[in-house]
């Protein structure tokens, strides 16, 4: 149906400026994902940051995130995931043309 | 009363945040903008038109200086489905005019613009600086806000949140209702696609900075939602907003959905060749009335997207006017408490009133059924289908069979489309009492 590729994953999420702060905004309980069945999560990230693992939990990677708050919306486990914004002038930071 | 910072803190440089900060400065007092971005507008992002009109009172004369990319002069609403459209397109020669319509423009840029504003009328802009919780008396009163700044605590008589779709400042406060939860969200994605100037106001049929917004419903398969595409001078917008709720359940990626519309017949001319330059994501709140909460705490007010206030109303859908109209009557309604030393909840209950007596609410209470009309199962999954069918075979020529007469193909197409008399009957009456 394309008339032309797609761009890879990859290349959609270098358009994106991100000033990456060490600590972690987001962190998500692994161990809680255990026995979700749904894991919203994973499709529903616009930057695809949940990866469900081989034994049933997710790793998360909290770099790229657009902080938009789908991650925790979605979830349906209380307490998997703690939201917080990123320290002051870090995080996405959208273009000024 | 004990001496604080600032008169006012107001959280977020967004449109609310700039227009509250703009509107208490303009009234003399001490103001505090604190931006958890490196700059104004550096989180945010929108599917793509402002109506700034209600800039006019704070601003006048705003389009000969607010960042502009085009003013939004064809307005097209699209039905679709995998192998139709039907479009809506009206175009005015009046929108392309002082003091304009709508217009489209690059968030980091307008926001910028905007608390650049607020800070020339006297309000101090303070960015890279993340609101960590509110601080607050013995008695629950809010007393200022806490960052992420060494010895960070500011003080404050009256804090005004406009912390944006996730307001974590009136989550504390406990004014969020306990029923909103993901079903009243939609997750709003988008690609900014480069392309030369002259080849979109070839595609799109526009000179000069006229511009195109383009709304389309039955574009994201099974997860309920719609799609929008816009133009900018040398880019333009294309992107899908997604129920959240319905996005968790089904196994469609956000990016794949915008992909199958940028695939789509009606849409590939128009996006062809083009390169995505950012890509971009957040959150809207878009169940209307039905979700707005308590709208002031002691010491607390809040605007914009913290407060709800975005319509998605189907053929309406609109938010940084919202965003600035609020942001400027809870500035408004803060100055009167400000001046009779009254901040408590009651004190400021003249917020909710001005947004009561204007637009803002009077919107929203109007078409508080329409989002959910809207976003239902109904008109997303089979009435699209139901509407392009019936114009197929009214514009289609079937000869040699005669014409079946449109009164026949309604009954034809409606049973065909498994849609029931009585839940027709209920949206028709849903869409009139919202719309009419």
């Amino acid at each position: 149906m394309n008339r032309w590729p797609e761009i890879s994953f990859e290349d959609r999420m270098s358009t994106v400026h991100f000033d990456v702060h060490e600590r972690a905004h987001i962190t998500v309980d692994g161990d809680s994902c255990h026995g979700c069945t749904t894991k919203a999560c994973v499709v529903a990230c616009p930057a695809n940051l949940f990866v469900p693992t081989s034994d049933g939990g997710i790793v998360f990677n909290y770099e790229q995130c657009f902080e938009c708050g789908t991650c925790y919306m979605v979830c349906n486990v209380e307490g998997a995931i703690t939201w917080t914004y990123p320290d002051g002038g870090h995080g996405v930071v959208f273009r000024r043309t | 009363m004990s001496a604080t910072d600032f008169d006012v803190v107001v959280v977020g440089a967004g449109p609310a945040g700039s227009c509250a900060a703009l509107s208490l400065a303009k009234a003399g007092h001490s103001v505090l903008l604190v931006e958890r971005g490196p700059f104004a507008g550096s989180k945010n992002m929108y599917g793509g038109v402002v109506y700034p009109r209600i800039l006019d009172a704070l601003i006048p004369n705003w389009w000969e200086e607010a960042p502009i990319q085009r003013w939004v002069t064809r307005r097209q609403t699209m039905v679709m489905t995998p192998t139709q459209s039907l479009t809506i397109d009206y175009r005015s020669d009046t929108w392309g005019k002082p003091p304009y319509n709508g217009a489209t423009a690059y968030r980091p840029d307008f926001d910028f613009w905007l608390a650049g504003k607020a800070e020339a009328a006297g309000a101090q802009l303070v960015c890279s600086t993340t609101v960590t919780g509110l601080l607050r008396d013995g008695k629950g009163k809010t007393i200022g806000v806490r960052t992420d700044r060494p010895d960070g605590d500011i003080t404050a008589r009256l804090v005004i949140a406009c912390d944006g779709v996730n307001s974590f400042l009136a989550k504390e406060a406990g004014l969020y209702r306990s029923d909103v939860d993901a079903s009243s969200f939609t997750l709003g994605v988008k690609e900014t696609i480069a392309l030369p100037t002259d080849v979109i106001n070839e595609r799109f049929g526009v000179r000069g900075r006229e511009g195109v917004d383009i709304e389309i419903i039955g574009c994201t398969g099974e997860v309920n939602g719609g799609g929008f595409i816009y133009t900018n001078l040398d880019t333009i917008g294309v992107g899908v907003v997604l129920k959240l709720s319905k996005l968790g359940a089904q196994r469609q990626r956000p990016e794949e959905i915008i992909a199958n519309l940028k695939a789509h017949p009606s849409i590939a001319p128009l996006v062809e060749g083009g390169e995505v330059k950012e890509y971009s994501a957040h959150l809207i709140p878009e169940a209307g009335y039905d979700m707005i909460p308590t709208l002031a705490g002691d010491g607390l007010l809040i605007a914009g997207d913290a407060a709800g206030l975005c319509l998605a109303a189907g053929i309406w859908l609109e938010g940084v006017n919202f965003a600035l109209a609020s942001g400027m009557y809870a500035g408004d309604a803060a100055a009167d408490a400000l001046r009779s030393d009254d901040t408590s909840a009651a004190g400021l209950a003249g917020y909710r009133q001005r947004l009561e007596r204007t637009f803002v609410l009077k919107d929203h209470a109007k078409l508080r059924h329409i989002p959910h009309l809207v976003l239902g199962d109904r008109l997303q999954q089979e009435y699209p289908q139901m509407v392009a069918n019936i114009v197929e075979r009214m514009f289609g020529v079937d000869n040699p069979r005669p014409k079946p007469g449109i009164r026949r193909i309604l009954t034809q197409e409606r049973r065909r489309a498994g849609i029931r008399w009585r839940d027709l009957a209920k949206d028709t009456w849903t869409a009139m009492r919202g719309f009419g």
